[in-house]
């Protein structure tokens, strides 16, 4: 296989031990690193954008559509019944908050760890992040049945003085999300504001020197300001870190508190934060390499990036797979045989096991491919792989989801789920949403953060090292 | 004079004494440096020659600068454990007053008194806690930081435009007790100050 772009260029993975790899390649300096992402958002907009941007918005119409004609008929156009009242719309929200994840712990976990890394890929990682728990957000709002009454999960009391149940997951699940998008959009914002700076100083017309300017808030980069304000990010990525852990936990409680068969699990919590990070970092790879073709971002996002990436999702996968096989063990070992029943027969065979089975070959067969180091490092390998770890993410939540539900204690009251042209349009609507959210940021935020880039591309300055030193030439000429 | 591109008033500012010259619409004296180092170096001279109202400033955080500039440990620490504080006290106190006090309702056949009543409090009280500290952090931050501020002096100058891409400034205000035109101008371009202009109020 054929590496699209020059390895001789680009030697960031083909390092000895103890050395470090230039995480911005070519020599470039602040002044091309403030052109080259600036430059994205300034210049014309590229042939693509357009159709791409009509397509993603009028599948999010799609998605609307599907909204509002669900709500002016009743959740009886989805597929749901009695046993499945769960399905694709709980699959879909915690397929779209764990996609979430990747972002936040880009931006947070892998700050406190001090991965220069990732200052090149964590604007737009955690853009995702925001974007993604939008498209959760739709789902279990619209599942709830009654819109009109979903203010009863708002911790107030209705009508009747009955307030909400603090005691249910479902109520602490209203929490965490809440509180985890809101928590994201501050840090994204925060880590914004110096570039939005950039933005309204470069400006050429007027009208762009104002929007950027107010959001900028008069940010001008004084070292009295970034004291604050480097205190401020960092105190927002240690409150994130253990943060977003809470939010998969608790959406792990949904189901873990229940004693359905195949969700009552104590490993669910980590098990599901780590397939989060799993299906989010895939997200992330098959957003950022598409982005970094075709703005030609190679120099900012290395190779060195992408792999460390397919390690994230390497090591990730080995624990879902630990997970998955402690859940038969545990399953096996209890004695019980609705437990059994659910992994070995509902699972494994029938009627379900075509996605069970896709799921196992999605997230635990297809990313071993990451163990050699030629697929790890080959952009069209990764964005492959990346794309089944989505797909079988999904079908992680569906398996789960709807196999226990379709088969628990009692046989006469078991049923089988299809879903409707509704749920599917609904789901593939929500990607809509989601490219839509995603295009804009591409196009009017910078979409790699420069401040941050500028912090770090000189620092090996003692490392000796001919890229870092042509990094250096040019830093300081 | 003549060397300062900069408005009639600023250049008549200069001619008089300290306290004139700040009433007169004077902000301050601003310097361009080569590199970050170089901006760290200055810092630290014009600190040590007694100056108390300066600021640098650069595209990035400078690592060692705030012991340059001879400030202390920024205090958002102390503003994000307040919202914190703030925000267990308002879990905790929401959740008994709903489910303890107002409307006691049994859940699983869980105690509704005692301490292990508030365990399954528990997570929303977390979630409230990060939720406070969160925005105690962002609006800590921009509070301490004097924003929004739309206007400033330096923002004026078209040079300045570079402090957000890859220029690195010193800007010695002229309330600073010590400051001098002639004095203070000398002492920047000893230091590697280069392009110095005079700031308008």
């Amino acid at each position: 296989m054929s590496l699209p772009i020059d390895t001789t260029i680009d030697t960031t993975t083909d390092i000895t031990a103890g050395e470090r790899a230039p995480l911005v390649l070519s020599g470039r300096g602040y002044k091309d690193v403030t052109d080259k992402i600036a430059g994205i958002v300034e210049n014309k907009l590229p042939r693509w954008w357009l159709p791409a941007f009509a397509t993603a918005f009028a599948l999010s119409g799609v998605c609307f559509g599907m909204i509002a004609y669900l709500v002016a008929t009743g959740v009886g156009v989805w597929g749901l019944n009695h046993p499945v009242g769960w399905a694709w719309d709980i699959t879909n929200f915690v397929f779209w908050v764990g996609i979430g994840h990747a972002g936040t712990l880009i931006s947070a976990i892998l700050f406190l760890l001090r991965q220069k890394w990732r200052t090149s890929i964590n604007r737009a990682a955690e853009a995702m992040t925001l974007f993604a728990v939008c498209c959760a957000g739709i789902f279990p709002g619209i599942h709830v049945g009654r819109i009109w009454r979903a203010y009863y999960l708002a911790p107030v009391p209705n009508s009747n003085g009955i307030w909400p149940n603090f005691r249910s997951p479902l109520l602490w699940d209203v929490f965490a999300v809440g509180s985890y998008a809101t928590v994201s959009l501050l840090f994204w914002y925060v880590g914004l504001i110096p570039d939005l700076a950039t933005m309204r100083d470069r400006a050429k017309t007027k009208l762009r020197q104002v929007i950027y300017g107010f959001f900028a808030l008069g940010w001008r980069g004084s070292n009295r300001q970034w004291r604050h304000y480097e205190m401020a990010y960092l105190l927002l990525a240690g409150l994130s870190t253990p943060l977003v852990l809470s939010v998969h936990t608790v959406v792990s409680f949904d189901f873990a508190t229940s004693n359905v068969p195949g969700w009552h699990a104590t490993i669910f919590p980590p098990y599901f934060v780590a397939g989060a990070v799993f299906g989010g970092f895939a997200m992330v790879l098959n957003l950022l390499i598409p982005v970094r073709k075709l703005f030609g971002l190679h120099d900012y996002i290395t190779t060195r990036h992408l792999e460390n990436m397919c390690k994230v999702i390497l090591a990730m996968c080995c624990i879902l797979s630990y997970a998955y096989s402690m859940e038969f063990f545990t399953a096996w070992y209890s004695g019980s045989p609705f437990e059994k029943f659910v992994f070995f027969n509902t699972r494994m065979q029938g009627w379900m096991a075509w996605a069970f089975w896709t799921m196992i070959f999605c997230n635990v067969v297809s990313p071993q491919l990451f163990w050699f180091k030629r697929f790890r490092t080959n952009p069209y390998t990764i964005f492959i792989v990346a794309l089944c770890v989505n797909v079988g993410m999904w079908f992680e939540r569906f398996v789960i989801i709807v196999s226990s539900l379709s088969r628990d204690f009692l046989p006469s009251s078991w049923d089988q789920f299809h879903p409707t042209w509704v749920d599917v349009l609904t789901f593939v609507g929500s990607f809509g949403v989601f490219f839509t959210l995603f295009l804009l940021f591409i196009r009017f935020v910078p979409l790699v953060a420069m401040s941050e880039v500028k912090g770090v591309i000189d620092v090996k300055k003692d490392e000796p090292d001919e890229l870092v030193a042509a990094t250096e030439m040019q830093v300081h000429r | 004079m003549s060397q300062f591109p900069i408005g009639s008033r600023a250049t008549e500012a200069m001619r008089l004494s300290k306290k004139q010259a700040a009433s007169a619409g004077l902000y301050g004296m601003m310097a361009q440096f080569e590199s970050a180092d170089a901006l760290v170096d200055a810092a630290e001279v014009v600190r040590d020659a007694g100056y108390k109202k300066f600021d640098v400033y650069s595209p990035f955080p400078i690592h060692g600068m705030d012991e340059a500039m001879g400030l202390g440990r920024s205090l958002l620490g102390w503003i994000v454990l307040g919202g914190g504080i703030t925000g267990v006290i308002t879990g905790v106190g929401l959740q008994w007053y709903a489910a303890m006090y107002e409307y006691p309702l049994i859940t699983a056949g869980k105690p509704l008194t005692g301490f292990a009543a508030l365990i399954p409090f528990v997570p929303v009280t977390f979630e409230l806690m990060i939720l406070f500290s969160a925005f105690a952090a962002v609006g800590g931050m921009i509070l301490l930081n004097g924003l929004p501020a739309w206007y400033h002096p330096t923002l004026k100058r078209e040079s300045f435009a570079r402090a957000t891409d890859d220029g690195f400034f010193l800007v010695i205000e002229a309330a600073d007790p010590r400051f001098d035109v002639d004095v203070t101008k000398k002492l920047l371009e000893e230091n590697g100050g280069r392009a110095i202009e005079l700031l308008e109020d």
